[in-house]
């Protein structure tokens, strides 16, 4: 039994919060929601330096061979300070290419981040909805996938459809995805700069967030030969790693909420000494416990128990979105009036948190997919 | 990061695990066909189960060797309960005996004590019971009324009442908190002792709760005679007493989470068994918000594991688990009632006896309010609330509530 960190985690962790620190993200944050995107520092080049794009590409093509939970461990430190980095997007995306033998050779630029993926959300059937879905850009209807024609000698195809809301889109090199060809999933990677290819840059209520509306209109793709279950699998470590990113976004929360309510006094005490300010606060807590646990549930089972991992990864998302959720109201609540201004950072976090529960199929779809997975595991015992 | 047994843990497991393939067979039947049904009968199979447990090594494995234990660790603990699990067989009868109070003697106690109690304690010869709660000191435990006047020839008369107490309707002993000087602040007149429950004076009346049936009693002391070597700990020490094995409920409670039956797989099954419920949105919803709780409180239990095999000692945050747990079961409990309807309410179902026991459940070992407060405050840091009871005496405390009353 051993979940506890090793030196190399520690170190990897301890590295991308000294180096997220040398930048003001939340100043930068509420400067981009007042218009000046400008202000957003492009933390890729530290991403790059840091081997962060490489993560989960094996040492074979210049990557770092590391796991999940490594990855998520960066995640969270992303989210401990609001910073925009292209990892949600970039890292389901080299997963995929990853098992694609087809795809190596983009591999190594992608390692670099020389070149940048974006992965283009593509959910799979559960044990109510047989077929495979894109997120839409509006309303509860789910979207096709884009559809695929004929496999051409090469190994091509081409694509139309269109994905909405899509991570990191904005100024990827590389978009991997899923398309139906003949009703069955198959992996693609499409270059973005190719004709056919639109990414339109969307920002909704979380200047932070890069997100595309990608369309597709005859455009040309790499059939990737990746599994099926590889296809399945980016969609969870999707989940895993947004949910990383909120539980490091939760951390921080309480520590600055706790610190005010140690200092603020009223009526003669410090607030945090009334029940109704520590419960809330113990509430954050307890919900930010139980998703790092799942943090770790998710990040033990991709190695040590495959099948479960799309159980725990939603299950993390899950947890971690209602922790940051509640986090950031009860932020706002601890700090009274203040805390629902511009001057403070609780409406960054609550911004964070409302947008990023409505991403990657939202956070309900999440909890529904726990469901799914503990009702057909308990039909087959 | 792993979730394997180390070669060490392996070797133990699979020790266990054939002691239990010898022996399973002579444990009492509880459930299903053949199953025992007078509760004197269980009582004493259980008992006698438990004395079996105990010359196989699977009881008090965490008890040092010259008390009849094994001397080994936590982790070699929950292996054992694991393997006690996954044999479908019961486990020791006297859980808060062997887990908490025996413990608690082996850290305070006399010589005397410790080879007079602890063998028929770990095999299940005298069962035991933990009186500490009263009816108004529950949160607040130091505030305990139970009294105990030192006698001219150095022994005891007690007279109080207790509450909340598991076991007593059988226990042979129990480990009493009482106080014994009430004109020094509350924390420092207390003082720990041991008592017969056959003993003269002593009153043991079954507490029915909500399902219906007594798992709890009220015990009155009425001048109960105790003698000098009573004491545990020292005279005057009962509050640091107190708290070793206050201590060991918290390793019990992180350790023991699932081992209460409350767990995702079991109410996942429930509603899998309703082929609509299966695919309601909103059951489907509140299914997953409840599991995803239940899981998460499984892996704080592995890192608390974790902990424990680097030789930490949980703190109060391992009360957070018990707070998931309690409330996800209450929150299923609900699910399924509202998908099986009334029938989920029958005297004979499960669930009818899972949904009355869980709201006494919420105030078991801590309320959730307490465990809250105590949480915020050696967790989080808070300020505690303000006091008005530090450095009054006791005496002077109840003559204000009297007062204000």
């Amino acid at each position: 039994m051993n979940l506890s960190l090793s030196d190399e985690q520690v170190f990897l962790r301890e590295a991308a919060r000294g180096a997220l620190s040398r930048f003001k993200t939340f100043e930068a944050a509420r400067e981009a929601l007042d218009g000046d995107e400008s202000a957003l520092p492009d933390l890729w080049p530290v991403a790059c330096e840091a081997g962060w794009p490489g993560l989960l590409i094996s040492e074979e093509h210049d990557g770092a061979g590391l796991d999940v939970f490594d990855a998520m461990l960066v995640l969270g430190e992303c989210g401990r300070v609001l910073a925009s980095v292209e990892l949600l997007g970039h890292l389901p995306a080299t997963a995929i290419l990853g098992d694609a033998p087809a795809a190596a050779e983009l591999l190594p630029g992608l390692a670099s981040g020389e070149q940048r993926a974006a992965y283009l959300p593509a959910r799979p059937p559960d044990d109510v909805e047989g077929s495979w879905s894109a997120d839409p850009a509006h309303g509860l209807e789910r979207a096709a996938l884009a559809s695929a024609g004929a496999t051409d000698a090469d190994g091509r195809v081409r694509l139309n459809g269109s994905v909405a809301f899509v991570p990191d889109a904005p100024g990827a090199q590389v978009l991997v995805g899923v398309a139906l060809q003949d009703g069955r999933p198959i992996g693609v990677a499409i270059q973005a700069e190719d004709p056919g290819v639109t990414v339109e840059s969307v920002t909704r209520y979380d200047s932070t967030r890069s997100l595309g509306h990608v369309t597709l209109k005859d455009a040309p793709a790499t059939v990737l030969d990746a599994p099926e279950e590889s296809l399945a699998g980016a969609w969870h470590l999707a989940q895993a790693l947004i949910a990383a990113e909120s539980i490091g976004s939760v951390e921080t929360a309480l520590d600055v909420s706790v610190s005010y309510a140690k200092e603020r006094f009223t009526f003669g005490r410090a607030i945090g000494s009334y029940q109704a300010i520590k419960h809330s606060l113990t509430e954050v807590l307890r919900q930010l416990e139980n998703g790092r646990s799942l943090l770790y549930y998710a990040g033990w089972a991709r190695m040590g128990a495959p099948a479960e991992f799309p159980l725990a990864a939603n299950a993390a998302r899950s947890v971690a979105s209602r922790a940051l959720d509640q986090a950031a109201r009860t932020m706002i609540s601890v700090h009274g009036g203040t805390g629902a201004t511009w001057e403070h950072d609780a409406p960054l976090y609550f911004r964070r948190a409302e947008l990023s529960r409505r991403l990657l199929g939202g956070a309900s779809d999440a909890t529904d997919r726990v469901a799914g997975e503990l009702l057909t595991q308990a039909s087959a015992a | 990061m792993d979730l394997d047994d180390t070669p060490e843990q392996a070797t133990y497991r699979t020790k266990v695990r054939s002691w239990l393939e010898e022996h399973k067979s002579e444990a009492p039947v509880l459930q299903g066909p053949g199953a025992l049904e007078d509760e004197d009968e269980i009582i004493a199979a259980r008992r006698a189960w438990q004395g079996k447990l105990a010359e196989g090594g699977l009881a008090g494995v965490t008890w040092p060797k010259e008390y009849g234990g094994q001397g080994l660790g936590p982790i070699e603990q929950v292996i054992c309960s694991q393997e006690i699990a996954r044999a479908g067989v019961p486990g020791i009868l006297d859980a808060i005996g062997v887990g908490m109070l025996g413990p608690t003697i082996i850290a305070n106690g006399t010589d005397e004590q410790k080879s007079r109690y602890l063998g028929p304690m770990l095999h299940g010869d005298e069962v035991w019971c933990q009186l500490f709660s009263e009816p108004a000191a529950g949160s607040d435990l130091a505030a305990v009324q139970t009294r105990a006047r030192l006698q001219e020839d150095g022994s005891w008369r007690l007279t109080g009442q207790k509450v909340w107490t598991t076991n007593a309707q059988f226990a042979a002993y129990g480990l009493l908190l009482a106080r014994t000087d009430a004109d020094v602040p509350k924390h420092k007149g207390l003082t720990m002792f041991v008592v017969p429950i056959d003993g003269a004076g002593v009153t043991v009346r079954g507490l029915r709760q909500i399902s219906g049936e007594a798992e709890f009693n009220e015990v009155f002391f009425d001048d109960v005679a105790l003698d000098a070597g009573a004491v545990v700990g020292g005279v005057g020490n009962g509050w640091g007493t107190a708290l070793t094995t206050l201590m060991y409920e918290r390793v019990t409670i992180g350790l023991g989470g699932e081992g209460m039956g409350y767990n995702s797989n079991r109410f996942a099954a429930a509603i899998a068994s309703d082929k609509h419920a299966r695919r309601d949105r909103n059951v489907r919803h509140q299914l997953g918000e409840i599991s995803s709780e239940l899981l998460a409180v499984r892996f704080t239990g592995y890192r608390t594991l974790t902990a424990l095999q680097k030789g930490q000692i949980p703190g109060p945050e391992a009360g957070l688990a018990k707070v998931t747990i309690v409330n996800g079961a209450i929150k299923a409990g609900d699910l399924i009632a509202d998908v099986f309807g009334p029938d989920a309410l029958a005297d004979d179902s499960e669930w009818s006896y899972m949904i009355s026991f869980l709201p006494g459940l919420k105030s078991a070992g801590g309320t959730e309010e307490i465990l809250r407060n105590t949480i915020g405050e050696r967790v989080l840091g808070l300020p505690p609330e303000p006091r008005l009871d530090k450095g009054i005496p006791f005496s002077e405390l109840r003559s204000k509530e009297a007062a204000a009353a």
